[in-house]
């Protein structure tokens, strides 16, 4: 469904932060996407919704070549993928059902969404959502009033009211406690076997991760060194990616009686 | 180990010596020739300003026959010409803020770096800089030339200086707006009006807010100044009021000036607390 052959991107300061990068995801794959911090995978993931523009190679979603793309066709594939964020990023002054309703901007004219008049199929999934995620009392609290996990809910509600076929995820449960974290992984997981959905979780966290993943890639420098199902991750793996230290701590059998 | 071993030859050089914060400037020549130089100049540049003291001892009469003024305001004897005044300047104030803001607000945009193409920023920040860099009173002596006596003239410089202030402080605000917020806007496949109004407009607009009441109270300010010059407003009559040496009409022009800018002033903390 998503495929990226030879991705690369050179920022004007001349660091190469992916070099040839090539990845193929199947539809309905959850995949998690590790390495150290500066490996580049921030970069990856926007490169493919083109928040970042890639120096060269191909993005191609369901056949069609993103990289390509003009500004009118961008819009219209970028409603095909959702984006999580690390720090939520919601629009802090806007009401929760605004920042909902915000993943509908692609779908919706100017003056519909300026005087916030969106068709009632809109806001109706936006209820739903915002009910699937659990915050369906909280729709006119402003998002700065809201917790961590509770911003992060409204991020997934946002993202999946685009209709999405993939989700991008940056860092999802960086800014959250270890609780908080395994839930909103959880959801997101549930989420895309509900819908079908492919996903790229970047995450510092291997144990997270390999709870909850079909697959995972290891980026190094902007290269991937790593490809492969979660118990692959042996102590050796990791170093390769990471560099030395005691691994074994880190890697965790999957146990069930998580939180 | 070899890092480990040159630590600690490191640390045994160190221990027992003084420790100072690094100075800004490394070389110390430049750093006291600098310092010696800034000195040396401020002296000769106070040296150079001469105070002719008889003069200024009449002065001071002058001036405390104008502050007992003070105490005794006449709001009665010109009481039209004042009511007039203000209203006018009133006018000015709110209109020019009105038609500055609305201008403002484009050009602003145009002006921030973040998200405006490089020609659009540049075009935009040369209009910003031109409205800066023509004074109020310069710019009013021109449009009283251009369209005579009276509160047009004020108007439209008020509404010119209005651009320079708002639009680049607007466009300041936007260059420092969380990038993320805005980034989530763009990535659900907004457009571009669609990406402001969702994901930069609601970042912005306490602060636009407090700048344009901001604004009305220096314009309503300026006003005063700007009837100096012929553009109209509580001006004109304060400087009849100077010309005719009635320093208690002027003293209750002052007034009602300092008076109006403090209501204004309020009402600016109170409007700016309810958009936070």
């Amino acid at each position: 469904m998503l495929q990226i052959q030879k991705l690369t991107k050179k920022y004007p300061t001349g660091d190469l932060a992916l070099t040839a990068v090539d990845l193929e995801i199947p539809k309905g794959q959850v995949l998690a996407l590790i390495g150290p911090s500066g490996a580049g995978k921030s970069t990856l993931i926007r490169c493919i919704n083109r928040l970042v523009e890639p120096t060269s190679g191909t993005v191609t979603l369901n056949g069609e070549n993103i990289t390509s793309l003009g500004s009118r066709g961008l819009r219209t594939v970028r409603r095909k993928m959702g984006m999580i964020f690390q720090e939520y990023a919601l629009v802090e002054r806007l009401t929760v059902m605004e920042n909902v309703l915000s993943g509908r901007l692609g779908y919706v004219g100017f003056w519909r969404s300026f005087l916030r008049k969106y068709p009632q199929s809109d806001i109706d999934e936006a209820f739903r959502l915002l009910d699937r995620v659990g915050l369906l009392h909280m729709a006119d609290k402003r998002a700065d009033e809201l917790s961590g996990g509770q911003r992060q809910r409204v991020g997934i509600a946002r993202a999946l009211i685009q209709d999405p076929d993939l989700l991008l995820v940056d860092e999802p449960t960086a800014s959250l406690d270890p609780k908080t974290s395994r839930q909103i992984m959880r959801l997101i997981c549930e989420l895309c076997e509900e819908r079908g959905l492919a996903a790229i979780i970047n995450i510092h966290d291997v144990a997270l991760a390999q709870m909850f993943v079909q697959r995972v890639v290891g980026l190094k420098l902007g290269v991937i060194e790593f490809d492969g199902a979660p118990d692959e991750l042996t102590p050796d793996v990791l170093t390769t990616i990471y560099g030395e230290e005691d691994w074994e701590a880190t890697i965790e059998k999957v146990d069930e009686e998580d939180a | 180990m070899s890092t480990v071993v040159l630590d600690d030859a490191l640390l045994e050089q160190r221990l027992g010596t003084a420790w100072r914060k690094p100075h800004f400037i490394k070389n110390p020549i430049l750093r006291w020739t600098l310092l010696i130089g800034a000195l040396v100049y401020l002296v000769l540049a106070f040296g150079s300003i001469d105070v002719n003291w008889t003069r200024v001892s009449e002065g001071l009469i002058r001036g405390w026959k104008f502050v007992v003024a003070f105490a005794n305001p006449d709001f009665f004897t010109r009481g039209t010409d004042i009511r007039e005044g203000l209203i006018e300047s009133v006018i000015m104030a709110v209109s020019s803020t009105v038609v500055g803001i609305a201008i403002s607000i484009p050009i602003g945009l145009g002006a921030a770096r973040n998200i405006a193409p490089l020609p659009v920023y540049l075009v935009c920040r040369g209009i910003v800089a031109l409205s800066r860099a023509l004074n109020e009173i310069i710019v009013a002596i021109l449009m009283v030339a251009i369209f005579g006596f009276g509160p047009l003239a004020g108007f439209i410089t008020l509404s010119f200086a209005t651009i320079g202030f708002l639009a680049k402080l607007l466009a300041e605000e936007i260059e420092d707006m969380n990038k993320v917020q805005a980034e989530a806007v763009k990535a659900t496949g907004s457009s571009w009006l669609q990406w402001i109004n969702y994901g930069v407009q609601p970042q912005v607009m306490p602060r636009l807010v407090g700048l344009s009441i901001y604004r009305l109270d220096i314009n309503f300010r300026e006003s005063a100044v700007l009837g100096l010059v012929g553009a109209g407003g509580i001006g004109a009559t304060l400087n009849t009021a100077f010309d005719r040496y009635e320093f208690d009409t002027a003293a209750a022009i002052l007034l009602m000036i300092i008076g109006t800018v403090m209501v204004l002033e309020y009402l600016s903390g109170v409007i700016r607390k309810k958009v936070q």
